[in-house]
């Protein structure tokens, strides 16, 4: 480092021991994404999962539910620097989705309305991503993914795809959008992983 | 990681509007930017503690020189050191350019229809600017919303550009617009926006950047009047102005 910023003090008591390098504290809800809003009635919502022997499972709305949603209670990190601690979710498990698929992937490929997509590793999902609906005790906004997006709270909130409506399970990794525009394949925060 | 935080001197600085400051950094460690992209700039106190922000560069793609144009925020943690106290001659740190997809390359022919609300107006000068140092004729043009006419960045420059009928400009302004001005100040509604932009039918690229709320109604709104979702692009700065 070395290099310092005269008279610069900072907002001191939100750096906190939770936050990852380089996040500062936010206490709104930032959005980030590439193009326009996709609005997507839940009696239209389908999520298709396609495994790499090309078997397909789908859920609409309701058969999303029956699978059992669960109250999430999380940190989020976005690559833009910053972090919003103990936010409440509720959402169905995404190993729920998995129940039954045979499969040897390795890596998720996430898929969203309006064409977004996201890679990540499957094998370090188990209990820590879902399919997230409602965002503190009321419906998610389109904005931030509504009506259903990707939660993956370990890596960059960029991996959270919104609006999500597919999953496809790959033996090789693939990168998605922001993977493919200058964001890094893996994405955890902790080691900041943002770039390429 | 293969962006690293490398050193930015400041060697210009001076107050765009009386909210904003433009600061002109030497940085020769930073790659060659292209139009649109941005850079995270990093504060170190004495102590050690950082503090990071993403800031647009206002500068043309592949400038020795980068450009950013600051918005004071009250209260703010990062842009009212960079508007009020960074002094030239004063290092900070940034990495970068970041960001492939929010951006305008000079191979492209296509028409090109930007969008700017408010400090969002940075990134897409930067597009302009691409745009007349490479003596690019790809059609452009330029809607702008501001609250005030004083809070336009860049004034001198794009009334320059317009008067030399490079870049047509069309102002909506939000809190006050000028005595003369043709429509009451207000915020930019659908119709408005359908009329001072460039037509679906002409299919253009356009960029849309501002705070997120204004991002949000605009890319809804050129949805609606039948631009493709995927010839939208946008740059959401954060929840304020
Ligand atoms: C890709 C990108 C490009 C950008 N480019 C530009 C650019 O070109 N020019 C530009 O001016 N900005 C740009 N921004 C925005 C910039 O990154 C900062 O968000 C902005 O400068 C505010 O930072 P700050 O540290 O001053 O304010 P922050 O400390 O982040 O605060 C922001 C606002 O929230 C309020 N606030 C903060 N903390 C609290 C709290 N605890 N309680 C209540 N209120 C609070 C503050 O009063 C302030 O008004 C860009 C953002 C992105 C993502």
């Amino acid at each position: 480092m070395g290099i310092f910023s005269p008279g610069f003090t900072g907002r001191r008591h939100e750096s906190k021991e939770e936050l990852p390098p380089g996040q500062y504290l936010e206490r709104g809800f930032p959005v980030l994404s590439a193009g326009p809003t996709p609005r997507i009635d839940k009696r239209d919502w389908e999520l298709t999962l396609v495994t790499e022997r090309g078997e397909r499972r789908s859920w609409n709305w309701q058969q999303m539910l029956d699978l059992g949603p669960e109250e999430i209670a999380t940190d989020i990190h976005c690559v833009t620097a910053w972090s919003k601690l103990g936010t409440s979710w509720r959402g169905v498990p995404l190993d729920r989705f998995l129940d039954g698929v045979e499969t040897e992937a390795q890596y998720l490929f996430a898929g969203s309305y309006g064409g977004y997509t996201t890679n990540m590793p499957l094998g370090e999902l188990k209990g820590r991503a879902w399919v997230a609906f409602e965002y503190d005790g009321a419906d998610l906004d389109p904005e931030h993914g509504g009506p259903a997006r990707l939660l993956v709270p370990h890596l960059y909130f960029w991996k959270s795809a919104k609006w999500v409506n597919s999953l496809r399970l790959l033996t090789a990794d693939e990168p998605g959008f922001w993977e493919r525009n200058g964001y890094n394949m893996h994405g955890d925060p902790w080691r900041e992983e943002r770039y390429w | 990681m293969r962006v690293r935080w490398v050193p930015a001197l400041l060697v210009d600085a001076h107050a765009q509007t009386p909210a904003s400051r433009t600061l002109v950094f030497v940085a020769p460690d930073l790659e060659s930017p292209l139009a649109g992209q941005h850079v995270d700039v990093r504060l170190t106190a004495e102590d050690g503690y950082t503090a990071q922000r993403a800031y647009s560069l206002g500068s043309p793609a592949g400038a020795d020189r980068i450009e950013l144009t600051v918005d004071r925020m009250p209260d703010g943690e990062v842009s009212p050191y960079l508007v009020d106290m960074l002094q030239v001659g004063n290092l900070i740190e940034v990495r970068g350019p970041i960001g492939q997809f929010f951006v305008w390359r000079p191979e492209q022919t296509e028409p090109v229809q930007l969008i700017a609300g408010g400090s969002g107006i940075v990134p897409l000068m930067s597009m302009i600017r691409t745009r007349e140092a490479v003596g690019g004729t790809a059609p452009m043009r330029l809607l702008y919303s501001v609250r005030t006419p004083e809070g336009r960045l860049y004034a001198d420059e794009l009334d320059a550009l317009a008067t030399a009928g490079r870049l047509e400009v069309q102002y909506v302004y939000t809190r006050e617009a000028p005595a003369d001005w043709e429509r009451e100040a207000g915020r930019l509604t659908p119709e408005l926006l359908a009329e001072l932009t460039l037509a679906p039918d002409q299919d253009p690229a356009v960029y849309v950047c501002g705070p997120t709320p204004f991002v949000e109604a605009v890319a809804d709104g050129l949805v609606q009047a039948g631009h493709r979702v995927a010839s939208i692009r946008t740059e959401r700065f954060g929840p304020s102005g």
